[in-house]
């Protein structure tokens, strides 16, 4: 059943003491699909990402990322996906390029790979003429669009985006969902959580996640079917009121 | 092997695109080195000295005079009362006063025995007890000076008298600062070695580039390794610059075994550059692993050897002192300038902070987690 899905997990949980963070959620994910994780803050989204990806050992549960196990074969899983944090995860202190070059080193890429993608990663953004700045000096929406494609540059087959437009302008979150069809397009899977209830409807399907539980999972339309609204807002006040814990 | 080049390229980058790590290597060592070793030094001078003299008598101005012209006091003033003198030490005017009493001079004449009063302000009790030493050191030359000029010497003299010479060995000079710059360096070696270590992987920590690195294939030795060799090569950049301004400067001659102690450094820095990644595992913000790395440097200077000799210290602290690595640095570092050691001379030292290295790295290497529970 692994080589079906991209992302299969049982009951997997994640509790702090007895605070059950991510309680018992099972899924799957379709190969190619963009897959979107919604949810209040503290609803539990991030840190079901990071059990995904290796950055957390779950409590109990099981789950295969890209056909591998989370628990004995993290590493595997490592070669086979891309992530990007919540935080901004490029160095700030390196250039554009010095950075592209790095994340390319570190996915075993070689110097004249690096070098073809660097330029063909550079043309595709419209940033040639940075390529010599440090990343610090770049707008808030560069940066993510290039965190996005070096995240993707060793052609995983998972992307894992943690908020990736938090902070960002309309136009700049256009572009970058259009990077996302991109990739997806490509064959590589898309899981990303998100706080924006309009690009909730860019995804194929979404997850909803309140109290560490996946209250609803389907495609955009028939959820809001389910629930008679014709907006996703809707559907998510509606489930998220229901919930015990809030981060305030 | 190319990703981890690829690792080295970028930790390089980043160290030399930091304004405030060059001022740490290269302005930092030479401050300490140029400044600190003419400024910490042992010798006590300037000794405030305040004199009470009731007797007023040849002798007694001939005692003070002698004090006076040591170039270990300076004269608080004289006085006829106990009391004056006393509040010149309350006033912290006078570090200790010498009372001599009325009839000195027709006592020492009359019954060729005198007695004299030194009072020590012990606050300071190294100042205090070096001040009453040679005070002490005066009035013996004092003492013998009127045995000579009142008493015929006998062909056969009563009190046998031992004539010391002494020559100070590896020091000819006993100059001071041949003693503090090789301990200076050893500690700056330190600072680099497991200060700017820690605080460079707490702070990919920080800003969150570690979650990056973690969900990467990176190996635990390629990020390590990346973290350690960079720092490990500025080590033989600052001792290079350390034995360059101690020759300049203080005319310090390493030798010809110089082989040794970069030998030394190297396994020295690898140890050190270990705890520093194992304080670095143990902390996320940089201000906690400053704060430890404080804690730990602290211990390490004072039971290093660096100031005060570690034979003299209690049994428990001559322990904690033999745990301490800096104490090795601290010794190979002067026995190789001071004394010209060679490889065997050192060999216990070197095998000690070998086996710190190996335990040190192996431990920070388990420590670290790509994963959190």
């Amino acid at each position: 059943m692994e080589h079906k899905y991209s992302i299969v997990t049982e009951n997997l949980t994640k509790k702090f003491g007895d605070f059950k963070a991510v309680d018992g959620i099972s899924f799957e994910v379709n190969k190619g699909e963009i897959f979107g994780f919604l949810g209040a803050n503290g609803a539990g989204k991030t840190t079901a990402m990071r059990m995904l990806t290796g950055l957390s050992i779950p409590t109990s549960g099981k789950a295969y990322v890209a056909g591998f196990d989370i628990y004995s074969e993290s590493e595997k899983i490592k070669l086979n996906i891309g992530y990007m944090s919540q935080k901004f995860s490029l160095y700030q202190d390196l250039k554009v390029w010095e950075n592209i070059e790095f994340y390319g080193g570190l996915y075993g890429m070689s110097s004249s790979q690096i070098k073809s993608t660097t330029k063909e990663l550079l043309s595709k953004l419209e940033i040639e003429k940075e390529s010599n700045s440090l990343v610090k000096e770049l707008p808030l929406g560069w940066k993510q669009k290039l965190a996005f494609s070096i995240s993707i540059m060793h052609h995983p087959k998972i992307v894992f985006l943690d908020e990736p437009t938090g902070g960002v302008d309309p136009v700049t979150r256009r572009q970058f969902w259009n990077m996302i069809y991109d990739a997806a397009a490509e064959g590589i899977t898309i899981f990303i959580t998100t706080h924006y209830m309009d690009e909730a409807e860019y995804c194929e399907r979404v997850a909803i996640m309140v109290d560490g539980k996946i209250e609803a999972l389907d495609k955009p339309f028939a959820l809001k079917s389910r629930f008679k609204t014709d907006s996703m807002d809707d559907v998510f006040y509606r489930l998220a009121r229901q919930a015990q814990r809030s981060d305030n | 092997m190319t990703t981890f080049i690829f690792i080295l390229k970028k930790e390089f980058r980043q160290i030399f695109r930091d304004p405030a790590i060059i001022r740490i290597i290269f302005i930092m060592p030479m401050m300490q080195l140029i400044i600190l070793p003419f400024a910490a030094d042992y010798e006590v001078k300037n000794i405030n000295i305040g004199i009470v003299d009731h007797d007023h008598s040849d002798y007694s101005r001939e005692l003070i005079s002698k004090i006076e012209n040591s170039t270990y006091f300076r004269l608080t003033g004289y006085t006829n009362t106990f009391k004056e003198g006393l509040k010149w030490v309350e006033d912290e005017k006078a570090d200790l006063i010498v009372e001599i009493p009325n009839r000195f001079e027709a006592e020492l004449i009359k019954e060729s025995k005198a007695d004299l009063l030194l009072a020590v302000n012990a606050v300071n009790g190294t100042r205090g007890n070096l001040g009453a030493a040679y005070t002490l050191g005066i009035i013996q030359q004092f003492n013998q000076n009127i045995r000579a000029k009142w008493f015929q010497m006998p062909d056969f003299n009563p009190e046998p008298i031992i004539d010391v010479t002494y020559s100070s060995l590896y020091n000819p000079l006993s100059n001071y600062q041949f003693f503090m710059v090789p301990g200076i360096l050893a500690v700056l070696l330190t600072m680099v070695g497991g200060f700017l270590s820690a605080l460079n992987i707490v702070k990919e920590k920080e800003i969150g580039t570690i979650e990056q690195l973690n969900v990467s294939p990176i190996k635990k030795y390629q990020f390590i390794g990346g973290k350690v060799v960079p720092f490990w090569l500025l080590g033989f950049v600052i001792l290079t610059i350390g034995l360059i301004i101690s020759f300049i400067v203080h005319g310090i001659v390493p030798g010809s075994n110089i082989g040794v102690l970069y030998l030394f450094t190297a396994i020295y820095m690898l140890a050190i550059l270990g705890f520093g990644l194992l304080l670095s595992n143990f902390t996320n913000t940089q201000q906690q692993a400053m704060m430890v790395a404080f804690f730990f440097m602290l211990i390490f200077i004072l039971l290093s050897g660096l100031y005060t000799p570690i034979e003299s210290m209690p049994g428990w602290a001559q322990k904690v002192a033999a745990l301490n690595p800096v104490t090795y640095m601290v010794e190979v570092m002067r026995m190789v300038l001071m004394k010209g050691a060679i490889l065997r001379d050192i060999l216990p030292q070197l095998k000690i902070i070998t086996l710190y290295g190996v335990v040190l790295n192996l431990l920070a290497i388990y420590t670290y987690s790509k994963q959190n529970s």
